[in-house]
């Protein structure tokens, strides 16, 4: 960085030179010497430009290296950039999450019909049971709701096995967490090498605007900006951070609920 | 709300819309369990939308973020159609931001569910819902 200062410093020191050069022979009325002079000034920054650009181009190359968008860049031909690799990642972890989502689902909806039976059947036996306790049962009864109290216990503990090994392998499904965890954290970690990366090339672009004169639209850029906003809002926008924390957005379903009876709901 | 329930037509047909499936299967579970179960599925409002147009639903259930056609775009779809215009719509969604509520609100939604919800949740609003239509 403190090259390139210097090289700003130079710059402007050498196009003033010139500029004094200019008005001087202006002033004297020496014409031929006055446009050499803004042709020197032309050279100047066309140095100047040539230089940053070539610098620029270095220093993009050199970034480009490290973020290792392109592959090709540090010979790692038919490897996968880390990009690639992070996006590899990130759809691993939708798939695992899917496949547990899923897996416990299974589960839970194989769960249902042996807890519905033992329900149906323990509240059926329960009737029968204060009759016999009224002693309301003839003989013949009391043996039938004896059979059916055996099957019942043979059946629910068979029931509260299948039912303990299910409650296991819901729990052994949210092993995903653990694997998708770690593949986060890694994928986290590159956008913030990214981010910084994408901040230096940033600046340098800024340099080369600063040496060719070249200066932004910023309401142009900031309407455009608004517009993509309406657009993503339109599209969805998924889960929203921090939301206890933000005015623009609804902290839960009592905050739907409010807004929506304010509108008249 | 027991004349309610009696109002609540346990067969009516249902159809929901999410680009996820296990989101699809959830919302279905807990439709089953509050007895609704002549249900279907469309993965964006573009699959959502011919369904609709020919398959005699009574109730829509959609996510708002979704491939293709979204569902703000869908509700919109529904309430331009002639024949589909005053079906009921419930929007469960993870769109959270209070201008996207006031435009579902003013393209005609009937209730609005934020992800994550619970099945106490899911079940207030359907009822809300048609108490309303039916009252």
């Amino acid at each position: 960085m403190a090259h390139d200062e210097n090289g700003m410093a130079d710059f402007e020191l050498r196009l003033k030179d010139h500029a004094k050069h200019l008005i001087d022979s202006l002033e004297r009325g020496c014409f031929g010497e006055a446009v050499e002079s803004i042709q020197q000034i032309n050279q100047t920054r066309d140095q100047g430009l040539y230089l940053e650009v070539g610098r620029l181009t270095r220093q993009l190359h050199s970034a480009i290296v490290k973020l290792e968008m392109d592959a090709s860049c540090n010979g790692l031909k038919g490897e996968a950039s880390q990009i690639t690799d992070a996006t590899q990642r990130l759809s691993y972890v939708v798939e695992v999450t899917e496949r547990a989502a899923n897996r416990t689902m299974d589960l839970v909806e194989d769960c249902a019909p042996l807890v519905g039976y033992i329900n149906y059947e323990a509240q059926s036996l329960s009737e029968d049971w204060r009759c016999f306790m009224r002693r309301e049962l003839t003989p013949e009864q009391f043996r039938e709701l004896t059979k059916r109290i055996d099957s019942f216990l043979g059946r629910t503990t068979e029931s509260s096995d299948k039912l303990s090994d299910n409650l296991n392998n819901i729990l052994l499904a949210q092993d995903f967490q653990d694997l998708t965890g770690q593949v986060i954290k890694r994928v986290t970690q590159l956008i913030t090498e990214v981010e910084s990366s994408l901040l230096e090339l940033v600046l340098m672009a800024s340099k080369v605007n600063q040496f060719a004169g070249i200066s932004h639209d910023q309401d142009e850029l900031r309407a455009e900006h608004q517009k993509n906003a309406a657009a993503s809002l339109a599209r969805g926008e998924g889960p929203q951070m921090r939301a206890d924390k933000r005015e623009d957005v609804v902290s839960g379903q009592d905050d739907v609920d409010d807004l929506l009876s304010s509108l008249g709901f | 709300m027991r004349l309610l329930e009696v109002a609540l037509d346990k067969n009516m047909k249902i159809l929901i819309v999410d680009d996820f499936s296990t989101m699809r299967r959830i919302i279905k579970n807990l439709l089953r369990d509050l007895g609704f179960t002549n249900t279907a599925e469309a993965d964006d409002g573009a699959t959502a939308l011919p369904m609709l147009q020919n398959g005699h639903f009574d109730f829509l259930v959609t996510d708002w973020n979704m491939p293709g056609m979204t569902g703000i775009e869908l509700l919109r779809a529904v309430r331009a159609d002639e024949r589909l215009k005053n079906m009921p719509v419930l929007m469960v969604t993870a769109e959270a931001k209070r201008d996207q509520i006031i435009e579902a609100a003013q393209a005609g939604v009937n209730g609005y569910v934020v992800k994550p919800f619970t099945a106490q949740v899911l079940k207030e609003k359907i009822e809300k819902i048609f108490q309303r239509v039916s009252g």
